[in-house]
């Protein structure tokens, strides 16, 4: 069977969407008083140009055993996904109204047994591309041709378990697999502002790092780009498409900014994780809302 | 009423003025476990690792190879399990002075769902050879403990909550590794608790006495070493046992009791509540303490059940 592509989405269509995305999650984590939010606005382009743009998936057949699997490995983001697979027809957007209450599918961290269209729970982070790496490496045994996308998070590189991954995915030569990095240069807490970094308020975990170089060592086919820019967004997904036979793994090293669409949470640490007062909801809904319309009350 | 997170980065922050071993190495976490407050007054002790648990625990034994008396400080889930094997071969075979600071235990910890929820802490801590283990009751015996920790030339494992409960215990309290406190006395049934379960037993135990059910309430702060005579004294007499965790009943504070009694010929039969076997959800606090039947009414409940039926 062949790889179907998802019905290409337009750029406006993809603005709009994922406005709406980051208005559904500084909304419910209000409504829920927990959650995290600067992490899944960072991600939030990335998710919707996967979910409507590349992905081959069907949400009403998510237990397909031909689609692509996603893996959010960086599972506090757990709101962002959500959100666009509410958006992509997986479950209701008024479902997200349930997160985090008792008995909801919606969980504090993606749950594979709960969540329609969750492919691996996740919470504890840097787990997701070992998981991500042993669905490619059945999918090459079972001679399927699915490709798997593991999302993480530039803190969560840190962990030891994610460079175990990194070497394996080259040793299978797992040109099915692909890792995409949200780099948005801030994690929970991390360090004090060094010389070399003046934009944050923390430093970037990576600054002095070639990570771009660092994966290449490993073996890994590196794309970098803006990950706030859709048109290079999906360049990168082309060129993920055209690695597959080389025998390496690709990573996608995207840039973005942490809380990215909301002024107020963009760029800080400080909105890691936070609920809105309603004078925020109110700013936020009417920054969003301009580019979604109607849905920002 | 302080939360124990409250008093955690405070305390070391006071105990550093005087006490050059003092450090903290931190997992990225220090904004949610207080230890910020360490980080502002004593930068140069404070060691942030990042999201890098096994190494956190590494460098922390490194670090106590040369004199430093380091607390590890981040979610417990992550170290009782992420780090377990560092903490077991570096820290508890070696006997290294190292402090596991672990907040965020239990079942309460803001929504985050069963993957941070650490229900197995102390019975795989317990199990460690050489380890310490503490589940305070409230803050005032959480910052006791921390005190003491500090000064002992031995792992410690710290169990500590995120949300604020009652007070137990008043100012100036002193903690005594191994000393069991009984709260209340009653002959009706034996309540016996650990962490800040301790205070919503309490509680309990003032519903029941409202029904004329007088239940003697015992604290276990110091699941190891525990003064076993002690403990068994303070089970002894007619009345039925029963264990009341935030934790798993296999091997935790029930463990403890069930593996006590049986060792002795006290021949009563010991009721474990807390969690049966099961992972949890996220969800407030009063949702998921009243569902697995930890809340004060919930715990009176069981009890009073169970004592109609004998
Ligand atoms: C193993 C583990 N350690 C710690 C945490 C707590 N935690 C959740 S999010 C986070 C920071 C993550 O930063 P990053 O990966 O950069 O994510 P993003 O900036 O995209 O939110 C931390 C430390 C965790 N979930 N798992
Ligand atoms: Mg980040």
């Amino acid at each position: 069977m062949s790889r179907t592509q998802a019905t290409k989405t337009g750029t406006a269509e993809l603005q709009r969407l994922a406005a709406a995305g980051r208005w559904h999650v500084i909304k419910t984590v209000a409504d829920a008083k927990a959650g995290h939010i600067g992490g899944p606005l960072s991600a939030m382009d990335l998710l919707v140009s996967l979910y409507f743009n590349e992905l081959s998936v069907d949400p009403g057949n998510p237990q397909d055993p031909a689609r692509d699997r996603f893996i959010l490995s960086k599972g506090h983001c757990a709101i962002g996904l959500y959100s666009v697979l509410a958006l992509r027809g997986y479950f209701p957007v008024e479902e997200l109204a349930t997160f985090d209450q008792g008995g909801s599918r919606l969980q504090g961290h993606p749950d594979m047994k709960l969540t329609p269209g969750v492919d691996s729970s996740s919470g504890s982070l840097g787990q997701g591309l070992s998981a991500g790496a042993g669905m490619a490496m059945a999918a090459k045994q079972l001679g399927t041709d699915f490709h798997t996308w593991v999302m993480l998070g530039d803190g969560e590189l840190e962990e030891g378990m994610v460079w175990e991954a990194v070497h394996t995915a080259r040793r299978f030569k797992l040109d099915n697999l692909t890792a995409v990095i949200d780099l948005n240069g801030l994690q929970q807490y991390g360090w004090p502002v060094s010389e070399d970094d003046d934009r944050f308020d923390r430093s970037n975990p990576w600054s002095g790092v070639d990570l771009s170089g660092v994966f290449t060592c490993f073996g890994w086919n590196v794309i970098s780009i803006d990950g706030h820019d859709f048109d290079a967004i999906h360049d990168a997904f082309d060129r993920v498409r055209e690695q597959r036979g080389s025998g390496k793994p690709t990573v996608i090293l995207a840039k973005t900014t942490k809380g990215k669409g909301v002024s107020f949470t963009e760029g800080t640490y400080k909105w890691h994780n936070g609920i809105a007062t309603p004078e925020q909801l109110a700013s936020a809904a009417a920054e969003l809302g301009q580019v979604f319309e109607g849905e920002a009350k | 009423m302080k939360a124990q997170r409250d008093v955690w980065g405070q305390t070391l922050v006071d105990l550093a003025r005087t006490d050059s071993r003092v450090a903290v190495v931190d997992g990225d976490l220090a904004t949610s476990t207080k230890a910020d407050l360490f980080a502002d007054a004593f930068p140069d002790r404070f060691f942030e690792i990042g999201i890098a648990e096994q190494n956190m625990v590494g460098v922390a034994f490194g670090l106590s190879t040369l004199g430093f008396r380091p607390w590890l400080s981040t979610f417990g889930v992550f170290l009782t399990h992420r780090a377990l094997d560092p903490i077991r071969m570096l820290v508890s075979q070696t006997g290294a002075p190292v402090k596991i600071a672990a907040s965020y235990s239990g079942l309460l910890n803001g929504s985050s769902g069963k993957t941070h929820q650490d229900i197995e802490d102390l019975a795989i801590m317990r199990a460690m050879p050489g380890m310490t283990v503490i589940a305070p009751a409230d803050a005032i015996e959480a910052e006791a403990a921390i005190r003491w920790a500090a000064d002992h030339d031995g792992p410690v494992y710290l169990r500590l909550a995120r949300d604020a409960v009652s007070d137990i215990f008043s100012p100036g309290h002193a903690f005594t590794p191994g000393t069991v406190h009984v709260l209340r006395e009653g002959n009706d049934a034996l309540l016996v608790s650990t962490g800040v379960q301790s205070s919503r037993v309490m509680d309990a135990a003032a519903l029941l006495a409202e029904e004329g059910i007088e239940a003697r309430v015992v604290h276990v702060p110091c699941l190891k070493p525990v003064d076993e005579a002690a403990l068994l004294s303070a089970l002894s007499g007619p009345a039925p046992i029963f264990t009341i965790e935030e934790h798993s009943i296999i091997g935790g504070l029930g463990g403890l009791v069930s593996e006590l009694v049986t060792s002795t010929t006290l021949g009563k039969t010991v009721t474990r509540l807390g969690l049966a076997d099961a992972w949890s959800e996220s969800a407030p606090n009063s949702y998921l303490l009243d569902k697995y039947g930890l809340s004060p009414a919930r715990v009176a409940g069981q009890v009073r059940h169970a004592l109609a039926d004998d």
